[in-house]
């Protein structure tokens, strides 16, 4: 007997699917997810603004706030880090702001990822749509926080007269590749800690560290000069998220780009893109009885 | 084309309790070897040997005691789970009404919840849109809709959301009982709206203890007991079976 259903679409399509015979176990069951959630992209956009609006419901500045408060941490951290690094405000400044602007958005991934669907318990359990639904709600809602926050990079740019070119394009495509990782680490974490309460928890006390080890306040480059530390500085590449936030960072504040950094992105999203999508073709089915 | 197909299907629940659902668990069980009993996550068995096969048309009621599987039946039939054994092949739009409540944000209007749970429910941003004012009249809401849902009593609430599962348009509908806190003037009304709806519908499966309500529904029926299927039929015959008396006589009588 073959085990599973064949619900081909998701349940709340507009249409009906005509079923396939494939198990719950099924590349094509996962995919199906995936485009099932992605055609519903009204609902989770309207969602994704809504937790906005939300948090920021009935404050005059509404959603500004988020500005504000990264301009507030990004300066408060620009000048402190600064006078201890005895480094330039004018060009650490926007070093930061802008390294805090990326940090931002993969800690939002990371964090509210693994608790992406525990979060939605009452959504999973009563309505059903595609699992992927909640991904692309999160992941649009961290975009959406992203763009807030770019208006400090903006406001530092004009301020510091930080040089630019045309180089400074290159965060677009970047930023698609830090989009479609969020998604991924959502979708893995997401299933992993739904079924594992324990993974919270640890994913947030790694993820601190990870702000650490991350060149956000400080500057790998000034690490690498002072001969005492180079050898062990050497260990932040092996820190995924350092090479995310540079691939961002160098265009952003005019730096020269380093192409290893892409090229480390680039297979970081191959190898967790595939993860992601074993994990869901395997797990899928299984979130509903786990939540 | 629209069509529930379940053969063979069984639901098994996991039950994590605190000490199995956590890595600790798995780790320290790997190296240390098993012990006794705990090295197995106790299963639920919520559903066994499930065969029913729904086509365009059928009205079917679903009766039971309470625990006795009823609703995860019709969860197995929306498609949030997935059978663990044999298979179900469910064709259609779905729209589960299971608990009114869930995904009502409190903090917006009657009017966003409206687009959202209709949304949720299938239908388009625009659908809904054109079917704003019909939801407005017929919940009386009227400028309330503007207001934030926590402003609003339970039964507001529960007209709320009966006015927009009742303009959409599903294929199948899946009704859980739990209609709940609605005054008598309005229940009548909304009657009337669940009886076109239903008639809109392809499908329906319809849960309740009302045996009222599921003769003015429902022409089939199907007797749930500890998970399985206990008699399927016409609606007079299981309900006689299951109540031990002749139930729709006593309706038609009065």
């Amino acid at each position: 007997m073959t085990t599973g259903d064949d619900r081909a679409d998701g349940g709340t399509s507009a249409r009906p699917v005509i079923a396939d015979a494939a198990g719950p176990r099924s590349w094509r069951r996962a995919f199906n997810d995936l485009g099932q959630g992605w055609t519903q992209r009204p609902l989770w956009g309207y969602l994704g603004w809504q937790d906005i609006k939300q948090r920021y419901r009935r404050s005059v500045l509404g959603p500004l706030w988020i500005s504000i408060s990264m301009a507030v941490i990004a300066t408060a951290m620009g000048v402190l880090y600064g006078a201890l690094f005895d480094e330039k405000i004018s060009t650490f400044l926007p070093y930061v702001a802008t390294g805090m602007l990326i940090w931002k958005f993969v800690e939002g991934c990371i964090l509210e990822g693994s608790e992406v669907f525990i979060a939605n318990e009452g959504l999973i359990k009563f309505l059903p749509a595609p699992l992927s639904l909640h991904v692309y709600r999160l992941v649009w809602r961290q975009t959406l926080f992203f763009v807030h926050n770019l208006v400090v990079w903006v406001a530092v740019v004009i301020i510091f007269q930080t040089p630019l070119n045309w180089s400074v394009l290159l965060a677009i495509p970047a930023f698609m590749l830090l989009v479609i990782n969020g998604a991924w680490i959502t979708v893995l974490a997401g299933i992993i800690a739904t079924r594992f309460r324990d993974i919270p928890p640890i994913i947030a006390s790694v993820t601190q560290l990870l702000f650490f080890m991350t060149p956000i306040v400080w500057q790998y480059e000034t690490l690498l000069r002072n001969a005492a530390f180079a050898e062990r500085a050497r260990i932040v590449e092996l820190n995924p998220v350092m090479h995310f936030v540079e691939i961002i960072r160098q265009p952003l504040i005019g730096h020269e780009i380093v192409w290893r950094h892409w090229v480390v992105v680039g297979a970081i999203t191959i190898v967790g893109v595939a993860a992601a999508l074993v994990c869901l073709r395997n797990y899928r089915a299984r979130v509903a009885y786990w939540v | 084309m629209v069509s529930i197909d379940i053969d063979g299907a069984g639901v098994d629940f996991p039950i994590f309790d605190a000490k199995t659902r956590s890595l600790k668990k798995a780790v320290l069980g790997r190296a240390g070897g098993k012990i006794g009993t705990d090295s197995k996550v106790p299963i639920i068995e919520a559903l066994r040997d499930i065969n029913i096969s729904l086509r365009k048309g059928d009205r079917v009621a679903l009766v039971g005691h309470n625990g006795a599987g009823k609703t995860t039946l019709l969860r197995l039939m929306s498609g949030i789970y997935e059978p663990t054994r044999g298979r179900a092949q469910v064709v259609g739009k779905v729209a589960p009404i299971f608990d009114l409540a869930v995904g009502m944000d409190p903090e917006i209007s009657g009017l966003e919840n409206i687009l959202i749970r209709g949304l949720f429910l299938g239908m388009t941003r625009k659908q809904m849109e054109s079917r704003v004012d019909d939801i407005a009249e017929f919940t009386e809401l009227g400028d309330y809709l503007s207001m934030p849902l926590r402003t609003y009593s339970t039964g507001m609430r529960v007209r709320l959301a009966l006015g927009v599962v009742t303009s959409i348009d599903p294929e199948i509908l899946l009704l859980d009982e739990g209609i709940g806190a609605v005054d008598a003037e309005f229940l009548a009304k909304a009657r009337t709206r669940l009886f076109e709806l239903v008639e809109r519908s392809g499908i329906l499966v319809f849960a309740s203890h009302s045996d009222e309500f599921l003769a003015d529904l429902c022409d089939t029926a199907i007797w749930m007991d500890h998970g399985t299927v206990r008699e399927q039929g016409p609606l007079r015959e299981v309900l006689h079976h299951y109540k031990g008396r002749d139930v729709l006589a006593e309706i038609e009588a009065r």
